[in-house]
């Protein structure tokens, strides 16, 4: 009952909105701006044709290999330079002054040394995650409770017991929130990045749609639909949060979060 | 022999050994002396308790008896080894901070137990859940716990690896005082079952005297002991014996603070 209200209230902003753009559209008569029903008809014309769903696969495929090596080489990075008081100030410098670089900026190095199509698109995410995550790492391992690990040393764990039943536990709920927020990252670097370098994905329709004929019901429908799977996978990636093994960590880790998930 | 006679001390052989230790901790200007030349020795199956003013360098004495800190000088031994690091059989209890958060309650319990065979482990856990209380919450996670159950929860941790010697840091600090007189005589009835020797801290005055065989009295930074105050009663201490009340206040003393309000 109290989730229908909620979802009802949410749906409600989400209505108001559509009908203020669609009102302003009428009583303006304005051409800069598609109205709210040209945008659904043209999602409808992308759904038939099959090319939103082409473009989305496009775009999720190098998403997906883009940030999954991010992970894979970030996460390690990142424990690493946490751990090792010698290794981060040996690396921090090089990593703070490449983070703020836009992963945008590497787009004509990266055409450069990946040619076109999908390896200098799926380079630039592996960028745009690659940092984010390591740091998200580093900051996981900083955050161990040094008294959980002077137990760990107290009942003589091997160091390898010491990372895998104190370390790998300790900084597995601020890995989780890292992923998230770094794959929201990878979705924002992927749009941009097709507007350049391929000729498919939801960024290519965006531009494409402008480019071919000022469809812009088009561009909208196609930024719609990006917003749309970026939620998707916000969701998904929070469900993981709230993965049973997790359980330990709602109290300390997300209060906010975890009391709102405790609302019945 | 009965826990309720003195234990004849005396001829036990001397389980640690601190000698010379100081400690100063780096700061801007000059390094902040915070332990001065700490001399205590501990027999095998002692009871001592450190009291002194917060502040005065009784956690980071104990740590470095623990072997968590280095000292800027001196050196501890233990059976006549010198201390390099932390080791199973001394335990540190951190208050409940080191109960980790991931594990249930009997894997806590069973957190140092990783060399027993699966059932001898689960029988050995079994074993302190009940001695601490808290049967029926052995799949509880700390989370769920009060803070009273979380610091049984580490006592219960540290007792299960079979330690021969025990640190405690203010480790009934943060209890209700129902619970904590509960525990005090808990530590005392396993103390004297399990003949560990303990190394206990508090800033309680009462408590030191409840427990101990010998209060260590630190004064103020930098840390030095100021007195070894022998308690040659029998336990269960009567509060009101004027043997009692005369050591404790002999303490309040020696420490400066009149003992009224
Ligand atoms: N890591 C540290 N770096 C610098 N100074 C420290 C550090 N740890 C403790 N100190 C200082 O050393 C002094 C002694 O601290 P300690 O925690 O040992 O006192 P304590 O006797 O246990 O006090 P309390 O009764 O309040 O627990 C304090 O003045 C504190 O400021
Ligand atoms: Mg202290």
């Amino acid at each position: 009952m109290r989730d229908l209200r909620r979802w009802l209230l949410s749906l409600s902003g989400l209505a108001a909105f559509v009908a203020v753009w669609a009102l302003a559209v009428a009583l303006s008569s304005t051409h800069v701006v598609p109205s709210p029903w040209r945008v659904a008809r043209g999602l409808a014309e992308l759904a038939v044709t099959g090319a939103l769903f082409k473009h989305t696969i496009a775009s999720l495929f190098r998403v997906t290999w883009g940030y999954l090596l991010g992970v894979l080489l970030g996460v390690p990075a990142g424990l690493l330079l946490g751990w090792s008081g010698r290794a981060a100030r040996t690396f921090d410098p090089f990593i703070q002054l490449f983070r703020p670089i836009s992963p945008l900026a590497w787009i004509p190095i990266a055409i450069l040394w990946f040619g076109v199509g999908d390896p200098p698109a799926v380079f630039i995410i592996f960028l745009g995650s690659f940092f984010p995550i390591t740091v998200a790492s580093m900051n996981a391992v900083a955050n161990v409770n040094a008294t959980h690990i002077n137990v760990a040393r107290n009942f003589g764990l091997s160091s390898y017991q010491l990372v895998r039943r104190v370390l790998l536990p300790a900084v597995t709920p601020d890995l989780v929130v890292g992923m998230r927020l770094t794959l929201g990252i990878a979705w924002l670097v992927v749009v941009a990045a097709e507007m350049i370098a391929v000729n498919s994905g939801l960024g290519f329709l965006i531009i494409d749609s402008r480019n071919a004929g000022n469809r812009y019901d088009l561009v909208i429908a196609g930024m719609v639909m990006v917003g749309l799977v970026g939620l998707g996978l916000d969701v998904v990636m929070r469900r993981v949060e709230r993965f049973d093994g997790l359980r330990w960590s709602y109290g300390a880790a997300n209060t906010a979060d975890a009391a709102e998930g405790a609302r019945p | 022999m009965s826990a309720g006679a003195p234990k004849p001390l005396g001829r036990a052989k001397v389980k640690l050994a601190v000698h010379g230790v100081s400690m100063a901790y780096p700061a801007h200007d000059k390094p902040i002396q915070v332990l001065d030349k700490i001399d205590l020795d501990v027999r095998e199956g002692e009871f001592v308790c450190i009291v002194g003013p917060s502040g005065c360098g009784k956690s980071t004495l104990l740590n470095i008896i623990g072997g968590f800190v280095q000292g800027t000088a001196g050196e501890v031994r233990i059976d006549g080894e010198a201390v390099t690091g932390p080791d199973r059989r001394r335990i540190f209890v951190f208050q409940e901070r080191g109960v980790l958060p991931w594990l249930t309650v009997a894997e806590n319990i069973g957190f140092g137990l990783y060399d027993l065979p699966p059932a001898e482990r689960r029988a050995r856990v079994a074993n302190y859940v009940n001695l601490v209380g808290l049967r029926g919450f052995e799949d509880a996670y700390p989370q769920e716990l009060s803070g009273g159950m979380k610091q049984r929860v580490e006592v219960a941790r540290a007792l299960a690896v079979d330690p021969d010697v025990l640190y405690l840091d203010e480790p009934f600090g943060a209890l209700d005082s129902i619970t904590r007189l509960t525990m005090r005589s808990e530590l005392l009835r396993i103390w004297a079952a399990e003949k560990k020797t303990i190394l206990f801290v508090t800033h309680d005055i009462e408590e030191s005297v409840q427990l101990a065989d010998r209060v260590a009295v630190m004064s103020a930074r930098p840390g030095r002991i100021q007195k070894i105050v022998d308690v040659d009663l029998p336990h269960p201490r009567d509060l009101s014996d004027p043997r009692y009340l005369a050591i404790r206040d002999s303490i309040f003393e020696e420490i400066g603070i009149a003992h009224r309000v």
